[in-house]
């Protein structure tokens, strides 16, 4: 049975039919809206990769039906900085060299993101290392990512 | 090409965009989701595929319900033993280097469970996932054989791809004789899956009989080769593109069964096909580390020098090809010692084929060698530090040969000093921090081989100022977008951000491999060479124009930088390339560059990176959970091109270790022959908790042999050393030397209560 749902990604509705209800967010994301700066590395709420926001908050995409989110706002990757001016978390990945490959990096930085509206900007990086742990990096580009996440943080509380 | 030019071997000036620690040139594209992985492609009229996985490890498939499959909507193709078309070559052929025995549908037996049976094309991706499932396959079943206990051994003609399985250096049994200390150790390492965040994937797209793939790969030059000898057409024919790599690890080298499935069914139907492996597949037809069960003994003289060293490996393989994992070979280039035995046997066990897996042979070798030097270190109650000096190697063991550089000592130093070593407790559990934790300190020699392989690049500098140089190498995440771009903008005499880079691509040069830990050094050294050959011939325009400043300068004379020459000894004097080729009216020069080592150089040395990593342990006293709280590596890699990407390699290979040491573990059900953990919540990596504090130190070191510019490699030696170092910092905390790896809170628990009862 086709079923029809609306997605408001990155601000941007759209109107999206699908023939049954089996897709997930991630793969009417990927496959679908053609927004492939989501990634999928596990398809089981493993590994972060897929993380986006829906309604603020973070998810893996992977685990979520899209019909499921009729009618939500989704920001992903590609939503997140404004025009030509990376997010603050976008330019501290890259100053601080928080990634190799760059598979993982879409769901740390929307991960992150999600992480710092969840708990404001407290400084403490034990939680932050906590809180960021459901994002695997396999090239383990982890110092860099403990170092952009605490830039990010000073960044976003306005000290810089 | 024989006149290519080389950069000449000694002491080569780079510019001044290497040695900079700029970020990752695709930064941007990285944060962004701009980044175009393989995957991300979507061509017109893509199918999707899915494949199905054997559910035994050995026997037969007896039938499969495709009429169920291509009943399911949006199901377009089935492809079985029945009905799949043959690969030009037999799939047990390996006609180029980087080939793996492999299935292709070829028949219905089974060698190891997720093995493909059977592929399915389908509109959708949920349709191909549903077609598959429909297959319901039945099997007749052989008992599998799994693990130390149940495999086959044999006695093998090689180890990796053709390395001799034994060695003797000196007379073993004569240096035994005058020993006055023995220690032994037993050390197992488990199946490790390479398991890179991005699955294998392909997209493949035939037009005639011209083949064009997205797929992620290491080896772009070979890939293409082996490409279009399995499908019987000219390599011309085949486009490989790999702009982005979401990992390799080593896996990514080779082509394997799946990518292949997903080849011919796009020739089959016509159309597009889109194959990406499930997290629980890329535990079987895409390599693995075998397992291994090494033994090392180790005798010394009443000093403590180590006089007969004694190594033995068995690895695993599968039950149809000959990979093994040469890990005794770790103890011919570390320590000094007059008397040296390495050697391997081999087991067949019904899993995949195993492969190289980020620092193949080193990182297994290590994890045990580390340990009895360890374990012999404390028998002659000697720091481990000063008894790894006592047995340091100034010439390499293996083989006698001098070292290329070795700059050790100043790793051990300047880690040591870092990490805070002086004043550890010789004894174990000694240590406990201000919340009651057991603490435990350990130190691990690192070793990676610096090979060089072929590479060729080109360059271009154009009349209106543009200047670009390509290669076809590939940035799996260790920076060759980067790094490999200063160099190239070094030969070219311009800064890195203003010239025009592609990599990634089989149409350009054959950059060769980004494996061993050698393509800055070969592919980067091409493409210095190709910018140099480009300016070289811009100089000579120039030199030979009565208009130009340059004027008769001489060859000698004219220096390269900003996109100008100018003359040396008065840079006031120059002109730009634009200035040049304008007036001689030529609208572009190219340069070509190979990259190589010196044969006499490669006869004469040996050449490795080296480095000494600390680590802190700290164990929960109920609980036993084990945290690595420091990690700090020191290394000594000659020339590095780009400080931050390199310590990002270096980091990322210790925390490697860490996960070797700790959570990696592949376990495979002994009845069945089956995965058990083949997903990421059973198959433990590290995440960020795991990992509060790690860091590397590049420790100064000239190599004037290795190759023109003095490069090595940074990419795998991080593993090598570090899990050793956790394992003795473990048993410094307890007083329980580990066994096998990952080190298990039970073993702990057991060896403390076997040291209990005394
Ligand atoms: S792809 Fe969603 S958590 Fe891994
Ligand atoms: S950057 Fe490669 S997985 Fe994180």
């Amino acid at each position: 049975m086709t079923r029809s749902l609306t997605l408001t990604i990155n601000g941007t509705k759209h109107d999206i039919e699908l023939e049954d209800a089996r897709p997930t967010l991630l793969d009417v994301l990927r496959e679908r809206v053609g927004l492939t700066g989501t990634k999928k590395g596990c398809d089981r709420g493993q590994c972060g990769a897929c993380t986006v926001l829906v309604d603020g908050r973070r998810i893996n995409s992977c685990l979520a039906l899209a019909m499921s989110h009729d009618g939500a706002e989704i920001t992903t990757i590609e939503g997140v900085a404004d025009g030509e001016t990376l997010h603050p978390v976008q330019a501290a990945f890259i100053e601080n060299d928080g990634f190799q490959c760059g598979y993982c990096t879409p769901g740390q930085i929307m991960s992150a993101i999600g992480l710092f509206s969840e708990n404001g900007t407290a400084n403490d990086p034990e939680q932050l290392r906590e809180g960021m742990s459901g994002n695997i990096c396999r090239c383990a580009a982890y110092a860099g990512i403990t170092e952009a996440l605490l830039d990010a943080q000073t960044r976003l509380s306005g000290k810089e | 090409m024989a006149d290519t030019p080389i950069a000449p071997a000694g002491h080569v000036r780079l510019g001044s965009n290497s040695g900079q620690s700029m970020t990752r040139r695709e930064g941007v594209a990285k944060v962004t989701g701009k980044a175009n992985y393989a995957a991300d492609n979507k061509p017109e009229g893509l199918l999707h595929a899915v494949y199905l996985e054997s559910g035994i490890a050995r026997g037969k498939v007896i039938s499969l319900n495709t009429e169920a499959a291509l009943a399911h909507p949006g199901v377009v193709h089935v492809m079985t033993p029945e009905n799949a078309p043959s690969l030009a070559v037999s799939p047990d052929e390996k006609p180029v280097p980087f080939s793996a025995r492999m299935e292709v549908l070829q028949d219905n037996r089974v060698r190891y469970a997720g093995q493909p049976i059977a592929l399915v094309l389908a509109e959708t991706l949920e349709a191909a996932t549903e077609g598959a499932r429909l297959l319901a396959p039945e099997y007749e079943a052989e008992p599998a054989r799994i693990g130390f206990e149940n495999g086959e051994a044999y006695d093998p003609e090689f180890v990796t791809t053709g390395t001799p399985p034994a060695r003797q250096v000196g007379d073993i049994d004569a240096e035994r004789k005058k020993a006055a200390h023995t220690v032994e150790v037993t050390v197992d390492t488990p199946l490790q899956y390479h398991n890179a965040m991005e699955p294998h994937v392909i997209i493949a797209q035939w037009d005639g009989d011209k083949l064009t793939i997205d797929m992620p790969n290491q080896a772009i030059g070979l890939a293409r080769a082996g490409i279009a000898t399995y499908l019987g057409i000219d390599p011309e024919n085949v486009t490989l593109r790999s702009p982005y790599l979401g990992g390799g690890f080593g896996s990514k080298a080779v082509v394997f069964g799946p990518q292949y499935l997903a080849m011919l069914a796009a020739r089959e139907v016509g159309r597009p096909v889109k194959l990406v492996l499930r997290r629980d597949q890329m535990f079987g037809p895409v390599q693995h580390r075998s397992a291994t069960r090494q033994t090392v003994r180790i005798d010394l003289d009443k000093d403590g020098r180590i006089l007969a060293l004694d190594h033995h490996s068995l690895s695993t393989t599968s039950s149809f090809d000959d990979w093994l994992e040469s890990a005794a070979n770790a103890s011919l280039s570390i320590y000094a010692s007059p008397a040296i035995k390495v050697s391997h046997t081999g087991l067949r066990v019904d899993t995949g084929t195993p492969g190289a897996v980020r620092a193949p042979g080193l990182a297994s070798g290590t994890a045990a060698l580390e340990v009895a030097v360890d374990a012999a270190a404390y028998r002659m109650k000697q720091d481990p530090l000063d008894f790894r000096l006592l047995n340091y190697a100034e010439t390499d063991p293996g083989t006698g040969k001098p070292f290329s550089a070795k700059a050790l000592r100043e790793c051990y130093a300047e880690g040591a000093a870092r990490f805070g070593w002086k004043g550890r407790p010789l004894e174990p559990g000694q240590m406990r921090d201000a919340d009651g934790y057991l603490t435990g300190w350990g130190v691990g020699t690192a070793l990676f081989h610096a090979p060089f392989f072929p590479a060729k690049a080109s360059a271009v500098i154009r009349s209106d100022g543009s200047v670009g140089a390509q290669t076809s190498g590939a940035d799996m995440g260790q920076g060759a977008w980067t790094a490999l771009a200063q160099m190239a903008a070094d030969g070219l005499g311009m800064p890195a951000d203003e010239i025009e880079f592609e990599i990634g691509h089989s149409g350009l040069p054959d950059g060769s491999v980004a494996g061993g830990s050698a393509h800055t050094a070969s592919a980067g050294s091409a493409l210095f060479a190709a910018g140099s050959d480009a300016v070289r011939q811009v100089a000579e325009i120039a030199m030979n124009d009565p208009e130009s400043p340059l004027y008769g300068a001489g060859n000698e004379g004219v220096r390269a930088s900003g996109g100008r020459l100018h003359r040396v000894d008065d840079p006031a004097r120059g002109e730009t390339y634009a200035e040049i080729l304008t007036r001689a009216g030529i609208a572009e020069v190219e340069g070509q560059g190979r990259g190589r080592r010196e044969k006499s150089a490669a006869e004469q040395y040996a050449m490795y990176s080296h480095g000494a990593v600390f680590a802190e342990v700290k164990i929960d006293p109920d609980l036993y959970q084990v945290r690595v709280s420091r990690l700090v590596g020191a290394f000594a890699a000659g020339r590095i091109i780009n400080p931050r990407l390199a310590k990002s390699q270096l980091n990322g290979g210790m925390i490697w270790g860490l996960s070797f040491a700790l959570h990696e573990e592949g376990i495979h059900d002994l009845r069945s022959g089956r995965p058990i953990n083949n997903d990421l919540a059973g198959y433990h990596v590290p995440v960020l908790a795991d990992v509060p504090s790690v860091e590397s130190i590049l420790v100064e070191e000239h190599d004037p042999h290795a190759n023109a510019l003095g490069i090595k490699g940074v990419g795998e030696i991080g593993i090598t050393g570090t899990v050793g170092a956790i394992a003795n910092a473990v048993w410094h905390a307890t007083g329980v030397r580990p066994q096998r790896y990952p080190i298990h809170i039970k073993d702990l628990l057991e060896g403390e209560l076997a040291r209990q009862r005394g």
